[in-house]
């Protein structure tokens, strides 16, 4: 430990040596504290809050989470049979349990300062009493479809009547079996047919077939809710076909998630060989491939343990990769003829067939005239997610993220005081990996604007604890927060809860519950 | 799937944890409480410990000789370099956390992540095993991948890697494209 002080330390002299004519002013930065506040509680935000620590001794973070449980989608994203990567979780534990950092659960960012909604705070409210402001509340949003149907119909069938779901957001699914409040109360249909449909070729697509096909046994022994597990119980969904609109060489998917799917118990993956070898040994493909380790080694993955459709065994339960397809609309109740027996189906859905143009790493769909539909009982879509505008921030409408420089926020010019780090910053891609050396850049640029007195000139007055603290009392935040202590407490609510039936937690699925549990009303 | 688990050590941790904690509860009901105070301040250092333990008895069930200790060299993405010694047997994320090298490991070990990339001098790579299919598939996503990459969890120090230098990665490799898609317009 005494080392990395050490260490520390002789980087910020050696700067100090380096810019000479600033002598006094580095002296002054020394004694002087820097106050950040972190807007968004995932890994984002744990990330850079970490790298900030180890980087400047001299700064005090407080993160703002719109839940009473940090984490984001370490929590609410990764999926349930993946523990070994929510392991980060104790790096994050150890970042909020620093004493030079303050963890407000329960409290949301956004609107405009005269909105003093309890427990709300305004992006401008932040900027007056911080020094900096780091931007890491995600992408909350997902991508539609935007094609007929996708909303669901109710149909009329017998004397009663069906709720056809059309397309559910595949992100909404993610949260609901990994509890997150908000989503609890999504309808879902895995009953009134044995197929899904899921549109994406991304790990999220991956993951919802993984967790639609897995046995439900293995299931059970995770952090999965058990009202999940007593409705994926009585699933009767034994195929789910993933729609991509372009080939397999542009899926977007990684290895270890496409492995994964070759190791499901009474699964067999589908997809048209004669398409993915074409792809694979036409000249273009060879070259891609050849400097593509990752994909190649995908492609090798589905060359051993794929086989076609017409060869698929009809005892066997079947993950099927779906290519060159784009959505076009979602037809109801209509009549499906299956081995000569006609039967109604809940829903068809029709897609465009399309061909590729251009090289493998840029390929392009094109239409052609030729349809295609396929029968499910409801379809998810997993197209990628969005970041939203907050109150007070730029935002680049085109790209869905708030504009940046290595993290520093652009709006004509440097925005003094204010970073963004993790998927608003750079749009919603990558793994955990990706997302913490992002938030490291983001943290190194603002340790050395830190460094370099360009937030202290500014913010010079303004920045101090008793400032924020009052701050923070007159929005009422201080009432509502939730602290790491009390996210603590509930932890271990949910650890214990767990351990009652085998399960290394059981997730509360209720805000109002988790604060019974936290106030000890419970 | 299967995978993930047997190679989880969190999840082998907590199974661990687990048994221990039900045999605490079946007799002792009252117990309980303080098994979980235990957990929280146990659990940060926990899983990579017990690993630790298992590798270094792993390492001990082959011969009966006492672990030696090997000494080898960081080289930090900046050049600076660190000499750290490690009884044998230790894998290379832990020996680099013990000695403050800037070296992470999101997934603590977990062949989860690719965080602990290091990279092996080619004659000591060749003498190594070949890595298993789901460390290269997290090799796969790692940042600045050499065709002697690893993972640092998933190397164990051996007497042959005395004096061995080990490059860590630039981690910034491509980093403000990462997710742009190459194109050729």
């Amino acid at each position: 430990m005494a080392t990395t002080v050490l260490r520390v330390r002789s980087k910020t002299w050696s700067f100090g040596i380096f810019a000479t004519s600033r002598r006094f002013s580095i002296c002054r930065i020394v004694e002087r504290e820097n106050n950040i506040a972190v807007v968004g509680g995932g890994a984002a935000g744990f990330y850079t809050a970490a790298r900030i620590l180890y980087k400047s001794k001299n700064t005090n973070i407080d993160i703002f989470e719109k839940l009473p449980t940090p984490h984001g989608l370490v929590r609410y994203g990764v999926a349930p049979d993946h523990p070994e990567v929510k392991n980060c979780m104790s790096k994050f534990d150890e970042v909020a349990s620093n004493e030079r950092v303050r963890f407000f659960g329960n409290v949301q960012v956004g609107g405009t300062s005269d909105d003093h909604q309890p427990g709300h705070l305004s992006l401008d409210s932040l900027r007056s009493v911080y020094d900096s402001v780091v931007l890491s509340y995600g992408a909350s949003k997902d991508r539609r479809l935007n094609i007929p149907g996708e909303d669901g119909k109710t149909v009329k069938s017998g004397d009663k009547n069906d709720n056809r779901l059309g397309v559910v957001s595949a992100r909404q699914f993610v949260a609901w079996y990994n509890g997150l409040p908000e989503a609890q109360d999504l309808e879902l249909d895995l009953e009134s047919y044995d197929k899904i449909i899921i549109i994406g070729h991304g790990n999220v697509a991956l993951d919802c077939a993984r967790i639609l096909l897995t046995d439900i046994d293995s299931l059970a022994s995770t952090d999965i809710t058990e009202k999940a597990l007593e409705k994926l119980s009585r699933s009767k969904i034994r195929h789910v076909e993933i729609v991509g609109r372009r080939g397999p060489l542009q899926v977007s998917f990684t290895t270890k998630e496409l492995r994964e799917m070759t190791k499901l118990k009474d699964v067999q993956i589908i997809c048209d060989r004669q398409l993915l070898e074409n792809e694979c040994q036409s000249t273009a493909g060879q070259e891609y491939l050849k400097n593509s380790r990752a994909l190649k080694r995908m492609m090798d993955i589905l060359f051993k343990h794929s086989v076609n459709s017409e060869d698929a065994s009809r005892d066997l339960k079947s993950f099927k990769l779906s290519f060159l397809k784009s959505p076009v609309e979602i037809l109801f109740d209509q009549k499906w003829s299956d081995n000569g027996n006609v039967n109604v189906v809940p829903q068809l859905f029709k897609f465009r067939i399309n061909r590729l143009e251009g090289p493998p790493e840029s390929a392009k769909a094109i239409s052609t005239d030729i349809f295609t539909e396929i029968p499910c009982a409801m379809a998810l879509r997993s197209i990628g997610y969005v970041s939203t505008p907050l109150e007070g921030a730029p935002f680049d409408k085109q790209r869905n993220i708030v504009p940046n420089i290595a993290g520093r926020v652009i709006d004509n010019g440097v925005v003094p005081g204010l970073y963004v780090s993790g998927w608003v910053k750079r749009g919603p891609v990558g793994v955990i990996a990706t997302t913490m050396q992002d938030a490291y850049r983001t943290a190194d640029a603002l340790v050395m604007d830190i460094n370099n007195g360009h937030i202290a000139a500014d913010n010079m007055p303004k920045s101090s604890r008793s400032a924020i603290d009052q701050m923070l009392e007159k929005t009422r935040v201080t009432q509502s927060r939730v602290t790491n202590e009390d996210w603590k407490r509930l932890e271990e609510f949910e650890i214990e809860k767990g351990y009652q039936v085998g399960k290394p937690r059981e997730k509360v699925t209720d805000v109002q519950e988790m604060l019974n549990i936290i106030r000890n009303t419970a | 799937m299967s995978v993930a688990f047997t190679r989880s050590t969190a999840g082998l941790v907590r199974a661990q944890l687990q048994r221990l904690r039900t045999s605490h509860l079946s007799s002792t009901p009252v117990a309980s409480l303080s098994v979980f105070a235990l957990r929280s301040s146990f659990s940060l250092c926990a899983s990579s410990r017990l690993y630790r333990f298992r590798q270094t008895a792993a390492a001990f069930s082959t011969s009966a000789i006492p672990a030696k200790d090997v000494t080898v060299t960081f080289i930090e993405p900046d050049g600076n370099e660190v000499k750290a010694t490690g009884e044998e047997g230790t894998n290379l994320m832990e020996l680099a956390h013990e000695n403050d090298v800037d070296l992470e490991g999101a997934c603590e070990g977990a062949c989860a992540c690719s965080t602990c990339h290091v990279i092996l001098p080619d004659n000591i790579y060749d003498r190594l095993p070949e890595p298993s299919d789901e460390e290269n598939d997290m090799l796969d996503l790692a940042f600045g991948l050499t065709d002697t990459s690893r993972l640092g969890c998933q190397v164990m120090l051996s007497p042959e890697m005395e004096g061995m230098r080990i490059k860590l990665p630039s981690a910034t490799r491509n980093f403000y494209v990462d997710g742009a898609k190459p194109s050729h317009h």
